[in-house]
């Protein structure tokens, strides 16, 4: 049987399809469906005639086999130097030997393929930043991942976030009424404690639009409270679109590019629509890379811009907290050891690692902040980045690529760790769940929010 | 047979190595997709410029990155290595007077006691490069017998250069096989993996636009190659 009924080669795009996945637990008839799935040699040899074009095709030409990205690679170290950790190694031994056969590899071949590209490598880029040559290996596993989504051989988890944006816009089962309702219960709720706290829905020409991760809709909505909050103390004149409000994109994990696609353009048509002067997304970060630095490419906008100027969370915090339009009470600082997480997705690809040093210096005391090893555009991934944290077949290898950051944190000393990323955020919650070494972790807007020093006029009246 | 290689067949090798150099860099730059690539190189020619020449300039100085610094024993044999290939065949004394006599053009001329130290230290480097992947296991899981293809034809012209240099034997039997394989090196440049003595600027090009124009030039920051 070529095509499985659950693992194929047709992207999801129903409600019913997702759920008939969803119902196969922890997609067991999935893989073994993979199993007999059979690989469409002369498309995959089609595609990459079409998309492999010279600055990949030089890569492979002129990687001289040095061996220099070895070290840079944190699944490299931490899988006991593995010299099939060795980033050219992978991609060459995966990638490489596709091209080299023009396509005429078999189930098997693309099945460790699979484990290659979801397991061994989270698309981190570090290792681009290594090497002579300039080869970034994690661009070649994105792409190498679109091809393998285009077979069908795809973590069962991944196909099915990617075909949630195909049928929802959002990487869950959310709707736009499930996401304006969720944020107005939750602004409700706060309203005594911060009278005059609303949530703008559509409304147009506002300084800036808020998108989200629907993760915080679904499993933590004091997030869009806390957001609200934020925006209220500063004076700022914000709003959420009631459609195009997810910022996220598990399409970019799978490889699923028509569904990358579908999802920014989505936001894109929020920005056209409500005209605002500037978006900011929340405290994620591949959803930041998703439709800020990937997006505007997959939507086709040749200057590699969406429509409205597009900020991360952390820039606007640390204006806000830099013009003085939040305030923060010193007395209420961190005084305790604390270390930072940087994102791969927006520190080393999009160099915003000053912005969030300036928010360190407003609110944690001088002094108890301590930087992991290496860090900035040079620190590691936490370990379950491009998907790996979600992938239930990989969780084995996703649990000893954590160490990494596990040791980073241990050598700092500090017990807190502020993480403004989702994926982060859960591997270093993960990490602790694993290995238990006694930390707390956090995003920056609960933080934040405890220490404000808040005008008279906003505060509730006795 | 020293006429016919310093004769046509050396026109022949300047001719496709010059040639075939400049048709595969316009070719790889033709080749270039601001879609496929996520790169809007267009866009931004003045951050992408920028990008590009300082990924090319920090990669050139030895210990000028990051990579360099973590890995100071390759990038002690890497610039031994390099830095005597390509100043050699442009700045020996031999060489010199060669060209002078072919195209009437020379270049400033190295000291010879100067030279002999670069040429030993590029042999010695090839060594050691032989040694790496020898023993290191990240280093051997890649390697394969084009890799030592193209580190014989790269050393071949340097250790008969010696040979010659040193009288060994039949000297004109020497710099016979010297210049030959000089000639081989020149032609088969723009066809293997040799290539990146002019794709590395082509592609550390390519990435230095991509950090300077999407991975953070434009928000300020300069990456920390």
């Amino acid at each position: 049987m070529p095509e499985g009924t659950l693992c194929n080669k047709k992207p999801v795009d129903t409600a019913e399809g997702i759920n008939t996945l969803l119902a196969d637990t922890s997609g067991n008839t999935y893989y073994q469906e993979m199993k007999a799935l059979e690989v469409d040699s002369d498309l995959l040899w089609k595609t990459i005639q079409n998309t492999f074009k010279s600055r990949m095709k030089t890569w492979f030409e002129i990687c001289a086999h040095c061996g220099m990205c070895a070290e840079s690679c944190f699944l490299y170290q931490v899988n006991g130097r593995d010299p099939k950790q060795v980033p050219a190694y992978k991609i060459q031994s995966t990638l490489g030997k596709i091209i080299k056969r023009k396509g005429k590899v078999d189930n098997q071949f693309m099945r460790d393929t699979m484990e290659v590209a979801w397991a061994k490598c989270t698309c981190c880029n570090r290792c681009g930043m290594y090497c002579p040559h300039g080869i970034d290996t994690g661009i070649m596993f994105g792409y190498l991942r679109g091809l393998l989504y285009q077979q069908g051989f795809v973590p069962w988890e991944l196909k099915i976030g990617a075909g949630m944006h195909r049928v929802y816009r959002a990487q869950m089962d959310i709707t736009n009424e499930d996401f304006v309702d969720t944020f107005e219960w939750m602004v409700e709720e706060y309203e005594d404690d911060y009278p005059g706290l609303t949530v703008p829905v559509d409304i147009e020409g506002a300084d800036i639009m808020y998108t989200v991760n629907a993760r915080e809709v679904k499993h933590y909505p004091e997030d869009l409270a806390e957001a609200a909050i934020l925006f209220h103390i500063a004076g700022e004149n914000w709003t959420v679109p009631s459609k195009g409000w997810e910022e996220t994109s598990l399409a970019m994990f799978a490889g699923d590019w028509v569904a990358c696609k579908m999802q920014v353009e989505s936001v894109y048509e929020a920005m056209e629509r409500l005209k605002p002067k500037r978006m900011i997304g929340t405290e994620c970060g591949h959803a930041h890379r998703a439709t800020v630095i990937e997006g505007p490419y997959w939507a086709g906008r040749k200057n590699g811009q969406p429509p409205s100027e597009s900020i991360h969370y952390v820039e606007w915090l640390a204006e806000a907290l830099n013009t003085g339009k939040l305030k923060i009470d010193p007395s209420k600082r961190i005084k305790e050891p604390v270390t930072l997480q940087d994102s791969c997705n927006y520190i080393r690809n999009q160099g915003l690692k000053k912005a969030t040093r300036d928010i360190i210096k407003h609110i944690v005391e001088p002094g108890y902040f301590i930087e992991m090893s290496p860090n900035k555009e040079h620190n590691y991934c936490c370990g379950g980045g491009g998907g790996f944290n979600g992938i239930g077949k990989f969780r084995k290898q996703r649990n000893i690529a954590l160490i990494t950051k596990r040791d980073q944190i241990l050598a700092t000393g500090a017990k807190l760790v502020l993480a403004p990323c989702h994926n982060c955020w859960d591997a270093i919650r993960d990490l602790e769940e694993e290995y238990e070494i006694g930390i707390r972790w956090s995003f920056l807007k609960p933080i934040v929010i405890k220490m404000l020093d808040i005008p008279e006029h906003l505060k509730p009246e006795e | 047979m020293h006429d016919l290689l310093t004769g046509v067949f050396f026109w022949i090798a300047l001719g496709v190595c010059l040639i075939g150099m400049l048709a595969r860099f316009i070719m790889y730059f033709r080749g270039l997709s601001w879609q496929l690539d996520r790169v809007a190189y267009t866009s931004y020619p003045g951050v992408g410029f920028r990008g590009a020449v300082r990924s090319i300039y920090k990669w050139l100085i030895p210990f000028g990155t990051y990579g360099w610094r973590t890995q100071p024993f390759i990038a002690v044999i890497f610039f031994g290595f390099h830095i005597g290939a390509v100043l050699i065949p442009l700045f020996l004394l031999g060489h010199n007077l060669f060209l002078r006599e072919k195209l009437g053009i020379s270049f400033f001329t190295l000291n010879a006691a100067f030279a002999d130290i670069l040429t030993w230290t590029v042999v010695a480097s090839a060594f050691f490069f032989v040694l790496r992947r020898l023993i290191l296991p990240e280093v051997r899981i890649m390697t394969t017998l084009y890799d030592y293809f193209i580190l014989a034809v790269s050393i071949a012209p340097f250790v008969t250069g010696l040979l010659a240099r040193y009288q060994v034997g039949d000297y004109s039997f020497w710099l016979n096989m010297h210049i030959f394989c000089g000639e081989l090196l020149l032609i088969v440049i723009p066809f293997t993996k040799l290539s990146h003595v002019f794709l590395f600027f082509a592609s550390r090009a390519q990435l230095g636009m991509d950090f300077g124009i999407k991975r953070g030039g434009m928000k300020g920051t300069k990456m920390a190659w």
